[in-house]
């Protein structure tokens, strides 16, 4: 049965392929493939079926036992102590950074999408507004980086509150496709105001950020002075990448750290609150407009932070980097780790965007292995890898 | 005033495949509420098995348009119905009753999974077509400018118009369609009366995803060029009109698709073409401030 399926699957995309011609297009007929594929398929469902089932694995459902605060302190101890490890090349410190924008990100939605249940599809636009506010602030006025940071927040902030503020009464999925179209408005913009933002070329040369003042460059400018010459030590291009590692870390810890105590106060209380229920909320004196804008604002601001740390790692911004698949990638980020869940995020970017960087050089495969693997986390723990944190009191069977 | 009404044609028929597309949104959403993130994939992938449905009829030597036509409306309905029906049964079934998000995530992994395959089956290339259809009627002169209506695009109103009654027929008239409204009222209680829920949910995507293979066909010919990318766009066009009309209400899909291809035509008409995604999703959302269900969805009466 699956076999035949298949074979119906692949007949027409498998075994045909369209070759360019001179005149046009032509047919290319490969229908061995389709024969291997559709064999492929028969015998591992028959493997499947022999087996009794997929076979659950443990190691997931013992993990749930583990005592969170344990495993986030351990987590945090290996990310600062990584960069000093013997294995530790330039390399593997940039996909950490790498790894760290995610997870920070993810942090930041998940107060939207976990805590607040708000579904978000167009994160990437305040990512991209923070991450162009600091561009332009540092190519037009010149500021620097740490003056940068808290305005782009700020501004991904305005945005936010912005974009809440019409669209907060829409429910669920009408939340979703505004947020979805906003982000797709966001980036329309910044790929057609050439004089502003420098349309598709994007903005190039954004300086970079100063530890304290000391420049990360082998021959700082008149008057500056390089972060080597302070410690008395010899240059190395490996002191910036480590700086630009211990900033994300300390950023994303920063988002964690005020997100866990944020949630302990009233405002946090009232967003699980509103997730859970809106009506009750509203019966019990929450306003939900507030409660969700705070949500929808803290949230961006965490994504302009990461937005202005990603416009100076890279020293260069373009509207490719915000597209719908950013946000998509977050919110499975998010959705994956178990939402509201904070440690969960870590694991889930580890694997969503660790274990693809890992494989980089199979290039062709990485996205069609990513989206594999979002469906199969998905399909084999729905809730989540670590499942999110349920309301403490429960009456009766909640409702869908 | 010719200018205007060429748009006109233009919107109308840009609006018609928006529609198409828009309907296998809103099924979906009607009956198990989740955004159904592949379905712009399906199109895709409809528009890439037209392609090879018409180079292999032509393989096969038979020359007449009309029935060559035909044919390729068959072979895509057919094999992208398989696709959606294989989508729903590996992707989403088994989340069904779990938490709302799964199974949105597990879309957004299915639209990645089908648009990499495809890629890396056909190529990043885009694929041109020779247009089949060529011709047209010429509806009015004036201002030195010549209205155009071409036959390709009377096929694609008309086509659009009559799949549009059909369904209505099925959903209205048929055992199946009764099933499908029932199961979207509730789902446990079609499965109490004796409907079989899974079997309804999947007849609603094998058939939204025959409706998309039509809008694929109808975009190959219409554009004559197709790459594996264009689902993305078109899909986040096709939900963005299933949520101005209302999503649920399938004449509400065909209107909204009507309206995002207007305004589409008009904006690139008469100010600058860039911004006509600006203006499409501006207008989305000045409607939802003051019409948070769509132009024609119903209220949500909310239980406590």
């Amino acid at each position: 049965m699956a076999a035949l399926v298949a074979l119906g699957l692949a007949f027409p995309l498998v075994g045909h392929r369209l070759e360019d011609s001179v005149n046009g297009l032509s047919l290319g007929y490969r229908f061995d493939w389709v024969a291997i594929g559709v064999a492929a398929v028969f015998f591992g469902r028959l493997t499947i079926g022999l087996l009794g089932g997929v076979p659950r694995i443990a190691a997931f459902d013992r993990l749930k036992g583990l005592r969170m605060d344990w495993l986030g302190w351990v987590l945090a101890a290996i990310a600062i102590a990584l960069p000093f490890l013997p294995f530790a090349d330039r390399n593997l410190i940039d996909k950490a950074t790498l790894v760290l924008i995610y997870v920070m990100l993810g942090w930041g939605l998940n107060v939207v999408v976990g805590l607040a249940g708000l579904l978000d599809l167009g994160y990437v636009a305040f990512y991209a507004v923070g991450a162009y506010s600091y561009a332009l602030l540092s190519l037009y006025f010149d500021l620097s980086f740490w003056v940068c940071l808290p305005l782009a927040g700020l501004f991904a902030a305005g945005f936010g509150v912005l974009l809440g503020f019409p669209v907060l009464r829409l429910r669920g999925d009408y939340l979703a496709i505004v947020t979805l179209g906003f982000g797709e408005i966001i980036r329309v913009i910044l790929l057609n105001w050439q004089s502003f933002t420098g349309g598709p070329n994007g903005i190039t040369s954004i300086a970079r950020p100063s530890f304290f003042g000391l420049v990360f460059s082998a021959d700082p400018p008149e008057g500056r002075m390089a972060f080597h010459q302070a410690l008395g030590i010899d240059y190395s291009s490996l002191h910036r990448v480590m700086f630009l590692y211990f900033l994300i870390l300390a950023l994303a810890l920063l988002t964690n750290f005020v997100t866990l105590r944020l949630r302990r106060l009233p405002i946090g209380r009232a967003w699980e609150a509103l997730r859970e229920d809106e009506i009750a909320c509203r019966a019990l004196g929450i306003n939900p407009t507030t409660t969700k804008l705070s949500a929808f604002a803290i949230g961006a601001m965490f994504g302009g932070f990461a937005g202005s740390f990603f416009a100076t790692r890279q020293g260069f911004v373009s509207p490719e980097s915000f597209t719908f698949i950013e946000s998509a990638i977050v919110l499975a980020i998010v959705v994956l780790g178990g939402m509201g869940s904070q440690i969960g995020v870590v694991v889930a970017a580890l694997l969503l965007i660790g274990l693809p960087e890992w494989f980089r050089d199979l290039q062709l495969y990485r996205m069609l292995v990513f989206g594999l693997a979002m469906v199969a986390i998905m399909l084999w723990r729905p809730r989540g890898l670590l499942s999110h944190r349920d309301p403490t009191i429960l009456l009766s069977e909640m409702k869908r | 005033m010719a200018y205007f009404l060429q748009q006109l044609v233009n919107g109308v028929a840009l609006g018609a495949i928006y529609g198409l597309i828009a309907i296998g949104y809103t099924m979906v959403y009607g009956i198990i509420g989740m955004i159904n993130f592949a379905h712009g994939e399906i199109f895709m992938i409809g528009a890439f098995l037209s392609l090879i449905a018409l180079l292999l009829i032509a393989a096969l030597g038979i020359s007449n348009v009309p029935l060559a036509l035909a044919l390729t409306l068959l072979f895509a309905m057919a094999f992208a119905a398989l696709y959606g029906w294989t989508v729903e049964r590996l992707a989403y079934r088994p989340l069904r009753g779990s938490q709302r998000l799964a199974p949105l995530i597990s879309a957004i992994g299915m639209s990645i999974v089908l648009q990499n395959t495809v890629q890396l089956l056909q190529g990043a290339r885009v694929k041109p077509l020779q247009p089949v259809i060529t011709g047209g009627l010429v509806l009015m002169e004036g201002d030195g400018f010549v209205v155009r209506l071409s036959y390709l695009q009377i096929i694609i109103m008309l086509l659009t118009l009559a799949l549009m009654i059909g369904f209505t027929w099925l959903i209205h008239n048929t055992t199946l369609g009764r099933a499908q409204r029932a199961t979207e009222q509730d789902m446990t209680m079609a499965a109490l009366v004796g409907i079989d829920v899974d079997r309804t949910i999947s007849a609603t995507f094998v058939m939204g995803a025959a409706l998309a293979a039509v809008a694929g066909l109808m975009v190959t010919l219409y554009y004559g060029v197709v790459d594996f990318y264009i689902g993305f766009h078109a899909g986040v066009k096709a939900f963005t009109a299933a949520v101005l009309g209302g999503i649920g209400s399938l004449p509400g899909a065909m209107l909204g698709g009507l309206l995002i291809g207007l305004i589409e035509a008009f904006w690139s008409g008469y100010f600058t073409i860039e911004y006509k995604d600006v203006a499409a999703f501006a207008i989305l959302i000045l409607v939802l401030i003051f019409r948070p269900t769509g132009l024609l969805g119903r209220p949500e009466i909310e239980k406590v």
